[in-house]
């Protein structure tokens, strides 16, 4: 139950890049906060969206929606020389030969990926 | 109205993935071997912890323990019965440690030099979800599971057995009356976790005590 700080910290992480933004962007209002959380990432994502109307009420967040893409585990597979995408996370064998595997090519992220503004035209 | 999309591919946390890279290299230069214990709350992480400091300070070793929990000081208090220095951190409803803790810990802890030490181990807050996500620049991540909880127990939490480096099965000595299918154990950790050493212990009767306090010394040197 760590979702709280997690949220905490992509609004923060979001209100620090709205500050970086170019002049003809000041006010700009967030529509959408993309984020990409690998099966490994230990957050639950209907937790984090729940969250996120808390954190985000009073900042430039406000009213934006959370856009959750979930990434699938992807070991490498020594034998087979691939990269190979994982079912579950209860099996850590490459699918194609059952070779077993440590070697983490994708799934423990937990990053903001992107976000989307909205700005007024008249101040371009 | 416009509209348009930022890229920003930045980390979530990414200001505790750079302290915890501090921490790292301050451990290093130090020459000081640091552990990060996890477990579910009542596993037998401080039993477990307080043998294995008593066996290190019997052994000449100099090591020292941070202990997270969410009030009280009982662990604290207990783990220097071993003789050795240690440091209670309260995180008063945190359900993790975090680098920023350690690193505020190290720097107000007067009777313990990080060069003074051969090894400090960080007792995490007893939580089998949220710690897997906080770095604490420790080299070695140990999870403990007890014959108490039910051998499926890393099928069930995935995310942190896989981003173990050793696991410690505890309470051996009554593995017995609890039924505890041993083999099915091994077997879901290693599930998990392929290639996964794991300790077969007992803080009660020393079990698996010696094998664990050699794979520290080992560690230590760099052997594994």
């Amino acid at each position: 139950m760590h979702e709280l700080s997690i949220v905490a910290s992509i609004v923060d992480s979001v209100t620090e890049t709205l500050t970086t933004l170019p002049d003809s962007s000041r006010g700009a209002r967030v529509l959408e906060v993309r984020l990409n959380v690998g099966a490994l990432a230990s957050v639950v994502p209907d937790s984090l969206e729940f969250c996120y109307g808390l954190a985000s009420e009073g900042t430039p967040l406000e009213g934006s929606k959370l856009v959750i893409h979930l990434l699938p585990v992807v070991v490498h597979c020594g034998p087979c020389g691939l990269d190979a995408e994982l079912e579950g996370v209860q099996s850590f064998r490459c699918p194609r030969c059952g070779e077993p595997s440590i070697d983490l090519r994708q799934g423990r992220e937990l990053e903001i990926d992107s976000i989307e503004i909205e700005e007024d035209e008249e101040k371009k | 109205m416009t509209t348009r999309i930022v890229e920003l591919r930045r980390g979530i946390l990414k200001k505790n993935d750079e302290l915890a890279a501090g921490l790292r290299a301050r451990y290093a230069a130090a020459g000081v071997l640091v552990l990060n214990l996890v477990s579910s709350p009542g596993t037998g992480k401080t039993a477990f912890l307080e043998q294995t400091l008593r066996g290190l300070r019997a052994a000449g070793a100099r090591a020292a323990a941070l202990v997270g929990d969410l009030e009280t000081d009982n662990d604290a208090r207990r783990l220097a019965s071993a003789g050795v220095p240690v440091r209670q951190i309260n995180t008063h409803g945190i359900c993790h440690l975090d680098a920023e803790m350690i690193g505020k810990h190290l720097a107000d802890w007067q009777d313990v030099a990080l060069d003074q030490l051969e090894y400090l181990f960080i007792e995490n807050v007893g939580n089998l979800v949220c710690p897997s996500s906080y770095d604490l620049g420790e080299r070695i991540r140990i999870v403990l599971l007890s014959v108490t909880e039910g051998e499926d127990k890393p099928l069930k939490y995935p995310t942190l057995f896989n981003s173990a480096d050793a696991a410690v099965i505890t309470k051996m000595d009554i593995a017995e009356p609890c039924g505890f299918d041993r083999e099915a154990a091994l077997a879901n950790i290693k599930e998990i976790r392929p290639g996964i050493r794991i300790f077969e212990t007992s803080a009660k009767s020393g079990a698996g005590m010696e094998e664990w306090l050699a794979y520290l010394a080992e560690a230590r040197a760099g052997r594994s």
